[in-house]
């Protein structure tokens, strides 16, 4: 018997070369810098990371969830048991039945694969992931008729010589694509670098329902650390197998707001350019969409090579980091839980602290930082200007207050004051305790992490905490996500723990709780745009849309609402980068947001508005959550003297 | 237009860098113009400049200058409030230098402006105001274009070695990175120290911006009022004196300024 010599060599032939391909990769994996993992804790926990954590993302998309169900479970049954029953010979009716049912799963599954396959969404890599479905088919049914015999459906040695060749053929094909080239760097290579990816992640706290999303600190304190990724041996190991966990489905490409707007950033081709640069290469073999506006097969790149060059070609053009708003969208979506925004903040972080490059307005605004603690550079004595007439209590006069209200940088931006002064207001109809700390207070850092100032950031941040640290408070509310993002997930890795709530969060428990006396919202209609950093970043989607149907409102939702939210274009320092694309990125929210016939639209973040209202008019009013709830303020009787004065005051 | 490298790499090139302080905040910073200074020096002779400042070399801010990509900045030490003319002059005799860079007029301190135009006396070579590119160098002259008001540049030729100071019309400078700011090094020499009488006993007040001369717009269209705007600032009753001798010259100068009301 031919098939039954043969098979065994086959399948342990093809078993050896993935070993050996499996321990290349991961020798490839371990150029990268230490990373500190739980080795044998990561892979125990690592089929649950898989079916739950990884599926939870994956089941978004119905039609690929159970296809993927159908044909890596299928696929991954019968491995075993053909290694069973044909690689060692055991001949078992039941293991033979048990077989043709996985193979038949798997094949059924291919199908499936095959179909999406036939007019694929642009966000899918063709070239050897169109092969894909063909080899599952080949593998699944040759194998699946060479154990018929087994199952005592059909006789031994039926089908003559003949078909025993097509059917080894077919399985030799199969097992090159599933066995070794899982290790080979095949389109298979996902299911082995992303199970151990999953096992070592570098942010384990994302799995089991957490959320980790706070940037990683530098170790500025050690000179040897290096400032940044500059080449891809920089990055730790794990990320590295993180980027060799990705399988092209484009789910980030299709969210990313750059890529939409035509700046040349992709960040499904940036995580590939990583892969090439973690092996060495050209990316001229990338078969999906590329950077907008840039040439596939141009740019090459090694471990030990620099990842972007100033004046030349690398492996990534600088203004390509450059686009990133660090919205998350594109983490939001990746099945593979893959981590662009810290990739893209490491190699930034290389380019502002190591070369000085960051461009445009970039070093402008990071000078005023580090002269002014505002990226605008005003007169530091100027921050409080705003609230003149307002008689905010200061920290440094109460030393102690229930809420201690972090203004943020808005309060040099006008647009912004008239925010600031309705959340005073609604502060004081609910007689809050709160008190500002003023002229300390400080820009929180946010901006200058994000274009990867990591030493100004940690300025700030040590100077903000140890005034923080002088007073006593139970709550820092904020009407700025990213002051909000940064003190709750940021501060905490620099001794500064505090509990922070989002404006909208705050002014939810005020209205439960039943401290303020709130009218109906008149007539306009409204929609909500959700701030990546509130959203994504802290996944506070409820209280903001609670408050507003508080106040009467019924959000008419936009397609992209929720965690799916586009980004208004604002973050990561990118208005201040500003790298050229074909539209602007809150030209395509408003587009968005008019869809819906709002009127209205109620932000909760000084960025959004400022870059919504950035955009021409005729477009619906832009108006923060905090300007809503003001408005619906009904004047109680009560003379307060702070009530008195927060009437003049908006 | 930049200088090809060939020319210029070999050139001996000084910068002289102070403290600044940010306009708003008033907090230590690396000065405007000195850093443009630096800048121009860097894309002159690349990381070969040198870069000289008087002073004390426990002032962050001079870091600023390190993260410009300079390994090595020299410090020669004084106490606040000397006169650096002489440490500096003393230092930059030795150092061959063949053109060397200041700012116009430091952020702090006395903020005169003086020192360019002292130093190119103690040493005796000439000075170039508001210096905005070095074109080209051959056989020692330098082919340079100084910055006029109203972007106007006129070419001039230099003997070296010579001074030259640079005010906004130069090249902004580069951004200043952490990592190179932190590796650089300051290498602090002892220098003599010459107190600085006048600042020792006079008193400093906030200055006061100086009175504007009043603009008398006589025209009657806009389009005259657009000239009159863009025009070349033109006092009118200006007098060029050509090939005479220097009491007469004197002597118009001084008349000017009786007549200006600035000496009585
Ligand atoms: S964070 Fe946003 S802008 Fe940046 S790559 Fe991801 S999706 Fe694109
Ligand atoms: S990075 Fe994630 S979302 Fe993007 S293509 Fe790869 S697996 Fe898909």
């Amino acid at each position: 018997m031919m098939l039954n010599t043969v098979l065994p060599i086959l399948l342990f032939a093809a078993l050896a070369l993935a070993v050996i391909g499996a321990m290349k990769r991961f020798a490839m994996w371990r150029r990268g810098r230490a990373a500190q993992v739980d080795w044998i804790g990561g892979l125990l926990a690592m089929p649950r990371r898989y079916m739950v954590d990884l599926h939870h993302v994956v089941a978004r998309d119905k039609y690929i969830a159970n296809t993927h169900v159908a044909t890596a479970g299928g696929f991954v049954l019968a491995a075993v048991l053909a290694i069973l029953v044909h690689g060692l010979g055991l001949h078992n009716r039941i293991l033979g039945f048990t077989l043709l049912v996985a193979t038949g799963l798997m094949f059924v599954g291919a199908l499936f694969v095959a179909k999406r396959r036939l007019n694929p969404p642009a966000r899918l890599s063709k070239g050897p992931w169109m092969r894909l479905p063909k080899s599952l088919l080949a593998f699944s049914a040759s194998l699946f008729i060479a154990t018929l015999p087994v199952a005592g459906i059909l006789p031994a040695g039926f089908g003559g010589w003949l078909l025993a060749a097509i059917l080894l053929l077919g399985i030799a094909w199969g097992v090159s694509e599933l066995f070794f080239g899982m290790t080979w760097g095949g389109p298979m290579k996902h299911a082995f670098a992303g199970a151990l990816h999953l096992a070592w992640h570098r942010r384990a706290e994302r799995f089991g329902g957490g959320r980790s999303t706070g940037l990683k600190a530098l170790d500025l304190d050690d000179p040897q650390t290096p400032l940044g990724v500059e080449k891809p041996k920089d990055f730790t190991w794990n990320q590295l197998l993180g980027f060799d966990a990705c399988v092209q489905c484009g789910k980030c490409e299709a969210a990313c707001p750059a890529f939409a707007a035509g700046q040349p950033l992709n960040p499904k081709k940036l995580i590939q350019d990583m892969v090439v640069g973690l092996a060495g290469g050209t990316d001229a073999k990338f078969a999906g969409s590329p950077y907008p506006g840039k040439k596939i097969g141009e740019h090459s790149g090694a471990p030990h090579l620099p990842i972007v060059s100033l004046d030349g070609k690398a492996l990534v053009d600088a203004e390509t980091l450059w686009s990133c708003t660090t919205c998350r969208a594109c983490v939001e979506e990746c099945p593979m839980m893959i981590e662009h925004v810290d990739a893209i903040v490491d190699m930034r972080r290389h380019l502002t602290l190591e070369k000085g490059a960051t461009p445009n307005k970039g070093a402008e605004v990071l000078e005023n930082l580090i002269a002014t603690d505002n990226p605008g550079g005003f007169a530091p004595g100027g921050r409080l200007n705003w609230a003149a007439d307002l008689d905010l209590p200061l920290m440094r006069d109460k030393q102690e207050a229930d809420v201690l209200f972090w203004v943020g940088d808005g309060a040099f931006d006008m647009r912004n004051q008239r925010t600031l002064r309705a959340l005073v207001k609604v502060l004081k109809a609910a007689n809050v305790d709160f008190a500002v700390l003023g002229l300390e207070e400080r820009d929180s850092g946010d901006v200058a992490r994000r274009l990867g100032d990591e030493a100004t950031f940690q300025q700030l941040a040590k100077r903000n905490i140890s005034t923080l640290a002088q007073y006593r408070f139970n709550t820092i509310v904020s009407a700025d996500p990213h002051s909000f993002h940064v003190l709750k997930n940021e501060y905490g890795a620099f001794g500064g723990d505090y509990s922070v709530l989002h404006h909208s969060t705050y002014i939810d428990q005020l209205i439960s709780s039943g401290k303020l006396n709130l009218s109906q919202h008149q007539g306009a209609s409204v929609t909500y745009h959700d701030p990546c950093y509130l959203g994504r970043y802290n996944g506070e989607y409820e209280a903001p849309r609670s408050v507003l149907k508080a106040i009467g409102i019924e959000v008419k939702e936009m397609q992209r609402s929720g965690f799916r939210s586009r980004c208004c274009g604002g973050g990561g320092g990118a208005p201040i980068t500003d790298i050229p694309g074909k539209q602007r990125i809150p030209d395509m929210r408003m587009v968005d947001i008019k869809e819906t016939g709002a009127e209205i639209v109620a932000v909760g973040c000084p960025q959004c508005t400022a870059m919504l209202e950035g955009v021409v008019e005729p477009r619906p009013q832009i108006k923060d959550i905090a300007e809503l709830v003001a408005e619906a303020l009904v004047e109680t009787t009560a003379t307060r003297p702070a009530q008195r004065e927060a009437v003049e005051a908006v | 237009m930049q200088p090809s490298p060939m020319d210029t790499t070999a050139l001996n090139v000084v910068a002289l860098v102070s403290i600044g302080a940010h306009p708003t905040s008033g907090r230590p910073r690396r000065a405007e113009q000195d850093a443009r200074a630096v800048e121009l020096g860097l894309r002159l002779a690349g990381e070969a400049m040198q870069v000289v400042h008087a002073g004390d070399a426990r002032q962050e801010a001079l870091r600023g200058y390190l993260g410009m990509g300079i390994k090595q900045l020299h410090v020669l030490e004084q106490p606040a409030q000397a006169d650096v003319l002489h440490a500096l002059s003393d230092y930059l005799l030795d150092s061959d230098a063949q053109l060397i860079l200041t700012g116009s007029q430091a952020e702090t301190g006395e903020g005169s402006g003086m020192l360019p135009y002292l130093l190119a006396e103690q040493l005796g070579w000439p000075i170039v105001v508001g210096l905005a590119e070095v074109e080209r160098i051959d056989h020692g002259i330098a082919h340079v274009l100084q910055a006029l008001p109203r972007g106007q540049r006129r070419r001039l030729q230099v003997q070296m070695p010579f001074i030259a100071s640079v005010d906004n019309a130069a090249p902004l400078a580069r951004q200043s990175a952490f990592g190179p700011a932190r590796r650089g090094e300051l290498t602090v020499t002892a220098a003599n120290v010459c107190p600085d009488q006048l600042f020792k006993e006079g008193q400093l007040q906030p200055a006061r911006p100086r009175p504007k001369r009043l603009k008398v717009i006589k025209a009657k269209t806009g389009a005259e009022r657009m000239k009159a705007a863009t025009a070349k600032a033109s006092g009118g009753g200006g007098q060029v004196l050509k090939d005479c001798s220097p009491t007469e010259g004197a002597e118009a100068i001084f008349k000017l300024l009786m007549d200006e009301g600035v000496l009585r």
